[in-house]
């Protein structure tokens, strides 16, 4: 399942470490594997792990520890709303409650078309800006008021 | 040495030791959980929370290094107040079922809670669930809502068995232990898994809920599975053998046993068992008493001896049989005149006759297989055929960096850093072993011993020859299969050259439990061995504890000659279909549960041990059986009193090594070299056999537990894509497999099945399943079609 590009792509994060330490590639390993295919199988996970020479049970703890990694397909736009608790002293759980009522989904659910999938999230380091959400485990979007999170869904195609 | 203080005793601590350490060596008890001698630190259940002068807050004792003016508390109120917080926590999940709990009476946790825990919990609220998985036959994972996640059964798996089949997924409250997709637990030694696992979460699947602890009778016994004589607690309950435990001996077999040790227990209980004695009467078998039967047997022989002489008479002992009961068999052989008589159903070649066969051990204390910095280990499946000292080989790679060498028949992964793994066809070992000893000889500029002309060292075998030259402690290891092998003998000369060659130390792991026993009880053959009984048959034949069609190098073979036999006196504590066609005296011996004796282990330890329950129905101990049939037959020297009295005629108390080990061992062998056990078939398929561990003896073939693991599926017929495409064959398809012997030819139906590790030109078959039993020799040439 792995492509020819993936693989190239976890061949250089091997590189990094060395020789005989490939293991210690798996949450980069994982991350590519799971860009390329949107989301973690257990038979994409089992494929990393043979890759890299480790029991498939060993990569599965990292996939499963790590909140980034996605053992479910999730829609074209992942939003991850943080919770943890200067968040939630700051409006987090109000974010993710208007997200939910504004999308007509709840927790862990997508839209019926495939476009925006909830998360909630634990502290991304940006307790400050707090709302704030994740968009794809990349993009992060600041102080999410209302306002800001109507903004953001009209940009989301 | 630092020297610390653990509540007011002083004491010097060991360089590196951690409080929990020093601790132990205090007798200064300190609650834990995830802490084990034998794993790696996790500290991470934080149960041994200690005070600690001038630190700020309690620490981990179990990852604390003593330092040097350390004063420690164990029970001040700081660490008792720590202890019972930390208490508290494991609780708030855990469902405090106890009373429905297979760990009750044995908990750690239950223990601690008692010890060290408060009366009562903050936590009111709901507690979380966590699903019960399933593992396959031997470990239920009912209730893991009990798990603390100690990960004691991970790091097991990762450090121990080398393979890692638990892992905890998830992070915080959402933690849970699983495998792979809910995957089965395969590893040979997941047993001890239960034994770690200091609550309910992983218990015994065939012990659960049939008895509490606390009912149980715990005995001394002896592991008679393979060499390693693991030390083992049997447990029992009425008579009947209800558990086994492993009994903690660093020496022999650490704190573990492997699965086939733990289970092979439910094989005591089998509906097979032998309970009455039988004799054949107008082809039919009837039951009938002792005396009849006895008389039967005696009578039987006398016969047999007045019509045709005493060389028609066989007899053959199980290799797991103690060494007084092959001691009293060979006794009645050699009583009534015959020197036919063997404890090696599967070996195929035997030393010449005048070539001293010594008694083969491993040539060192098993113990010392840590310390090791080459082992050579040749012809071994050495995982299933031997898992403990696989276990340990695998600490001596990756503690000591000791480089271990395989040589095999097949790539099984052995689970451990391997310096070199060669797999080669069956007829072609002798050669691969060759060119080591001429690598080494070209090496080392000693002349290459005469025979050696015409082998070429290549790459791996210059680079084995090389690691048993450097300095340090190495041995070369002869597993079963090279001494099943059909040029045996030539295996072990040439092993012999390379010992002499490199200094390096001979030894053999030995292919089954009493193998040791059985060259020190006398029943090495004078006349007729364990394979020429049969290819030269005899009218006679007594077998002890063994399926001679299964347990035999060639069943075809042996059956042929048991058939056209007179008189088939069989002692077993089982009694099998084939037995019931062949036998006309059926004899019912006690199993090692059920009478005394002695093991004498790979490192020729000792180990003789009490029957833990009473035997069986009529059943009775082999020993005694023999001793009455020794008086029935009018021969001397059959008066014991007792089995100790055997053991201490066989083996003289002052004879012994430091009161438990077995004098006059010997691994040497003065033969020349055979340049045409050299040569490699061509142009034919060859049989690669593996004795699977859970077929490995008749008790263990009737414990249904394990016969339900992956490693007692069915055998097929595996080889590799060429093979396969060789023989017209496709993966899956049933294909016919056919031997040839003297005996006739063979013939089994299996699947084929595709496996890269088979070496090309060969088929693994494995040997003792009914399946296969129709089949030839072990390792012989042997035909495939399709069907
Ligand atoms: S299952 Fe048992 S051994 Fe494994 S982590 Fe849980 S409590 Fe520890
Ligand atoms: S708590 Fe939300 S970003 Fe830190
Ligand atoms: S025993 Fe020390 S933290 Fe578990």
């Amino acid at each position: 399942m792995l492509t020819p590009e993936s693989l190239a792509r976890i061949d250089r994060e091997i590189a990094k470490y060395p020789v005989g330490q490939q293991q210690s590639a798996v949450m980069a390993a994982l991350a590519i594997a799971q860009e390329a295919h949107g989301w973690l199988s257990p038979e994409l996970i089992e494929e990393v792990a043979v890759y890299l020479g480790m029991p498939p049970v060993a990569a599965l703890e990292v996939a499963t520890f790590y909140n980034m990694y996605d053992l479910k397909p999730v829609g074209r736009y992942k939003l991850t709303v943080c919770t943890n608790l200067p968040c939630m002293l700051s409006g987090g759980v109000d974010a993710l409650e208007y997200l939910q009522k504004k999308l007509g989904i709840g927790l862990d659910e997508t839209t019926p078309d495939g476009r925006i999938t909830l998360k909630q999230g634990e502290c991304m380091g940006a307790c400050g800006d707090a709302p704030v959400v994740l968009v794809n485990n990349r993009r992060m979007c600041a102080s999410m008021t209302p306002a800001e999170i109507d903004r953001l869904l009209a940009e989301l195609d | 040495m630092p020297e610390i203080e653990i509540d007011g005793q002083l004491v010097q601590a060991p360089e590196g030791a951690t409080i929990m350490e020093v601790a132990e060596q205090l007798g200064v008890y300190i609650p834990h959980f995830c802490y084990h001698k034998k794993l790696s630190i996790a500290a991470n259940c934080r149960m041994c929370l200690v005070q600690v002068e001038k630190a700020a807050k309690p620490v981990p004792a179990c990852a604390t290094p003593a330092t040097n003016g350390m004063k420690v508390f164990t029970h001040s109120s700081l660490a008792v107040k720590a202890q019972q917080g930390v208490m508290e926590f494991l609780l708030i999940n855990h469902p405090l079922d106890c009373p429905i709990c297979d760990q009750g009476g044995e908990c750690q946790l239950q223990d601690l809670a008692v010890g060290y825990g408060a009366g009562a919990s903050h936590y009111q609220e709901e507690k979380r669930v966590v699903f019960h998985k399933d593992a396959g036959s031997l470990i239920s994972m009912q209730e893991m809502s009990r798990c603390i996640h100690c990960t004691r059964c991970v790091r097991f798996g990762q450090e121990i068995a080398g393979v890692m089949e638990f892992g905890m997924a998830n992070r915080t409250m959402h933690s849970e232990i699983v495998t792979f997709l809910g995957r089965s637990v395969d590893s040979e030694l997941s047993g001890n898994m239960i034994d770690l696992c200091p609550v309910g979460a992983l218990t015994s699947k065939p012990f659960r809920f049939a008895a509490r602890s606390w009912e149980l009778s715990r005995l001394p016994s002896i592991s008679l599975h393979d060499s390693v004589g693991a030390n083992l607690t049997v447990q029992a309950r009425n008579h009947r053998v209800m558990r086994v435990l492993p009994r903690e001996n660093e020496a022999v077999n650490e704190c573990w046993i492997s699965d086939r040790d733990r289970f092979s227990y439910e094989g005591l209980n089998s509906p097979e068992r032998l309970t009455k004695p039988m004799i054949r009467v107008d082809g039919q078998l009837r039951e009938v008493e002792w005396s009849v039967a006895l008389d039967y047997a005696a009578h039987g022989l006398r016969d047999i001896v007045a019509r045709h002489g005493a060389d028609e008479i066989a007899a053959l002992a199980a290799p797991w049989s103690t060494l007084e009961e092959m001691h009293l068999l060979q006794k009645v052989v050699r009583g009534l005149g015959s020197g036919n008589v063997d404890f090696r159903p599967r070996r195929y070649d035997y030393a010449p006759s005048g070539v001293p066969a010594g008694a083969r051990w491993l040539g060192m204390r098993i113990a010392e297989l840590n310390e090791l910095d080459t082992a050579l280990v040749v012809g071994s499946f050495v995982r299933k055929d031997i898992p403990l000292f696989a276990q340990r080989l695998r600490q001596a790679a990756k503690h000591n960096g000791t480089r271990v060498t395989l040589i095999s028949l097949g790539n099984d992964d052995p689970l451990m850093a391997m310096h070199e793994h060669v797999v080669v066809a069956p007829s072609e070992l002798p050669a691969a072993l060759a060119r080591v000893v001429k690598a080494a000889a070209l090496q080392c500029r000693v002349p290459v011993p005469a025979g050696l002309e015409a082998i070429v060292p290549d790459i791996p075998s210059e680079a084995i020859a090389t690691s048993l030259r450097v300095r340090g402690r190495s041995m070369i290891f002869l597993g079963r299969v090279a001494v099943q092998h059909p040029h045996a003998v030539q295996i072990h000369v040439l092993a012999q050259h390379l010992s002499d060659i490199t200094g390096a130390n001979l030894g053999f792991f030995g292919d089954s439990g009493n193998i040791v026993g059985g060259y020190l009880s006398g029943a090495l053959p004078s006349a007729r061995n364990a394979r020429t009984m049969f290819t030269d048959p005899r009218r006679a034949y007594v077998m002890l504890g063994i399926e001679p069609e299964l347990d035999c190098h060639n069943p075809q073979l042996t059956l042929a000659a048991l058939r056209q036999a007179d008189l088939r006196i069989v002692l077993s504590p089982f009694i099998s279909e084939a037995m019931r066609e062949y036998a006309d005296v059926l004899l019912p011996v006690a199993p090692f549960t059920e009478t005394s004796g002695t093991f004498v282990n790979a490192e020729g330890r000792v180990q003789s041990f009490k029957g833990v329950v009473r035997p069986l129905g009529e059943a009775r101990p082999a020993w005694k059986v023999l001793r009455v049939l020794g008086n029935l037959l009018n021969l001397d020297g059959f008066d014991q009193e007792s089995s100790e009295e055997v053991r201490d005629a066989v083996l003289p108390p002052e004879t012994l090594i430091d009161g438990e080990f077995a004098s006059g061992l010997d691994n040497g062998i003065k033969l020349p070299i055979d340049p045409a056990a050299l040569v490699s078939a061509k142009g034919v398929f060859e049989r690669v056999a593996d004795v699977p561990i859970y077929f490995s003896d008749p008790l263990v073939r009737r414990a249904p537990a394990l016969q339900k693991t992956r490693d007692a599926a069915p055998p097929t017929a595996r080889m590799s894509a060429r093979t396969l495409a060789e023989a017209g064959l496709v993966a899956g398809a049933p294909v016919r497999l056919r031997q040839e012997s003297i005996a006739g030819s063979g013939e089994a139906v299996l699947t084929a099945a595709l496996d890269d590790g088979v070496p090309d030109g060969c088929v693994r078959v494995s040997a003792a399943h009914p399946a296969t039993a129709a089949l030839g020799d072990m390792f012989g040439t042997i035909q495939v079609e399709p069907v």
